[in-house]
């Protein structure tokens, strides 16, 4: 059994977890179904989103925040941020938007997480 | 005759812009009022995800969060004005009367009701009793944040970590993704101030220590901090003796606490609840000053920014039909038992007959299994079981009132 926090909601449930033969999960600790999901993940690929800023030739907003549109292997967090470090942006672009894809890393890829370049900049 | 609204809004955080997009709904004509150069407050510089799980069943990042609300404000006849800061507020014989200042000058604005929106602050090295130097590179998680995030510049490449509170979590994370190295987080209570989630995914996923009991006494340094002094502290976390540790690092991150911002609420005579640190309020956060409301982290520091959206709704909302002719306030209070450490609202509008208040709590110490319940005499409102409750984590109920409240009752809360 092994002993972990529940991080997809802030309730942060402490779930005891172990891998059955079929390829299930044994869950105790959890108060709703997404602790089941999360320990199955956890115990066997664990994921997380990526939330980050990329640099902008924009004086008057030099940092834009970015994340993941979806959740990526927690090991692949490093090589994204260094891809992350390589970004300018250079274009007007809006909340949701594609920044970049990671198709050589894993399966997703980079969107904007605001408008402010969008209005005074 | 200067410019004159049903309610002015001070502050465009979460909270401030729920309320004025509330207010403008019930068809009050509102003014925003953001000292800023853009809307969204402290959530600009959030940039991690988790935002709005309750609101929208989503886990957004905070500028997306606030860009929600944004949009929405776009639809209304909300009158924004940026880079505007409040001078002062007075009260007048119809309302309050505000003097705003901004690039092109002083104004004075009429408003019948003012809505406080002003968020909070943080503790800094000056709170906590830190000696020593004072050099550069001590600061606190929200400056180390907006170094970070908003001008892409590191505050340190070898950092430590007072306090284990979630921003001070949080930024532990992004410090350590932008390439800095922490060497760990230090915390004087016995259990961590953040949530546990935030233990797992910004210092367990990281291999970055949480050490308890402990904490930062001495800085060392002229220009630029050098190095750290680190003392184990008792059970009244006194530093003891004999345990220092020096650790060399070039910035100290503190996370010691907020504190809301109230200057302009005790300015107007509103008088401040001895825990929460934010006014007397109501359960739409009117104070005790009619026509002044508080909501957000102004009228308490909350865990989530949902929360904090549903009380900016809540001043919005009771701002806009504020009718200064009945003002016939009558209230029944609410009490807490030892257990809680507080309990917002502290007091219930009964004008308008509500049916429901929503009571946020949290509890004095950690606690395992344990039975809520509000009582109005020998009737019970509400009783509920909470499996665990931890100070760091408030607690939201919904009490229904029965429809003899009157002024003057005293509903009690209770744990056992």
């Amino acid at each position: 059994m092994k002993q972990l926090i529940c991080i997809t909601c802030p309730a942060g449930c402490k779930l005891l977890a172990e891998l059955t033969p079929d390829g299930g999960v044994n869950v105790t600790g959890n108060t709703c179904k997404r602790g089941v999901d999360f320990a199955l993940t956890e115990l066997t690929n664990p994921m997380r989103t990526l939330c980050s800023t990329v640099r902008t030739s924009f004086a008057a907003c030099p940092m834009l925040p970015v994340r993941t549109d979806r959740e990526i292997p927690k090991g692949k967090m490093g090589e994204v941020m260094r891809l992350l470090m390589g970004i300018v942006i250079d274009k007007k672009i809006a909340c949701g938007d594609a920044v970049a894809d990671l198709g050589g890393i894993c399966e997703g890829k980079i969107i904007a997480t605001s408008d402010w370049l969008m209005s005074g900049v | 005759m200067f410019e004159q609204y049903d309610v002015a809004v001070i502050g465009g955080g979460p909270a401030g812009l729920a309320a004025a997009i509330a207010s403008s709904k019930e068809g009050a004509s509102t003014l925003l009022v953001e000292r800023e150069g853009r809307l969204g407050g402290i959530l600009k510089q959030c940039v991690h995800d988790g935002f709005g799980v309750i609101r929208f069943g989503e886990k957004l990042a905070g500028p997306e969060y606030a860009q929600r609300y944004i949009n929405e404000l776009k639809e209304t006849d909300v009158q924004v004005s940026l880079l505007t800061f409040v001078d002062k507020i007075e009260k007048s014989k119809d309302g309050f009367t505000l003097v705003l200042v901004s690039a092109q000058g002083m104004r004075r604005v009429g408003a019948k009701a003012v809505i406080l929106a002003t968020g909070c602050r943080e503790r800094t090295a000056r709170q906590v009793a830190i000696h020593g130097t004072r050099p550069a590179g001590v600061l606190t998680a929200g400056a180390a944040q907006f170094y970070t995030n908003i001008l892409g510049q590191l505050p340190g490449r070898r950092c430590a970590v007072l306090g284990s509170g979630d921003i001070g979590l949080i930024m532990t994370r992004r410090l350590t993704l932008e390439g800095a190295q922490v060497l760990g987080v230090y915390e004087a209570k016995s259990i961590p101030s953040g949530l546990p989630r935030n233990i797992a995914q910004c210092l367990n996923d990281f291999d970055i220590p949480l050490h308890l009991r402990k904490t930062v006494t001495r800085c060392f340094g002229h220009e630029r901090l050098e190095a750290i002094e680190i003392s184990d502290v008792d059970e009244n976390m006194t530093p003891l003796p004999g345990t220092e540790q020096i650790i060399e690092c070039d910035a100290l991150i503190l996370s010691v606490g907020l504190i809301p911002e109230n200057e302009l609420a005790e300015t107007l005579g509103a008088s401040l609840h001895q825990v929460t640190r934010g006014p007397v309020c109501d359960q739409n956060g009117q104070t005790e000053i009619p026509g002044l409301f508080s909501c957000g982290n102004a009228a308490h520091v909350n865990d989530l920014v949902d929360y904090v959206s549903e009380s900016g709704e809540a001043a919005g909302r009771a701002a806009a039909m504020l009718n200064s002719e009945c003002l016939m306030l009558n209230y029944a209070e609410i009490s807490v038992d030892n257990n809680f450490l507080y309990a917002m609202p502290q007091r219930i509008d009964l004008s308008g007959s509500p049916e429901e208040v929503i009571v946020y709590f949290r509890s004095r110490d950690e606690r395992g299994k344990t039975g809520f319940s509000a009582k109005l005499g020998d009737q019970v409102l509400l009783k509920k079981i909470f499996q665990t409750l931890r100070p760091p984590e408030m607690e939201r109920v919904v009490l229904k009132l029965p429809p003899g409240v009157k002024a003057g009752d005293l509903v009690r809360l209770e744990m056992e």
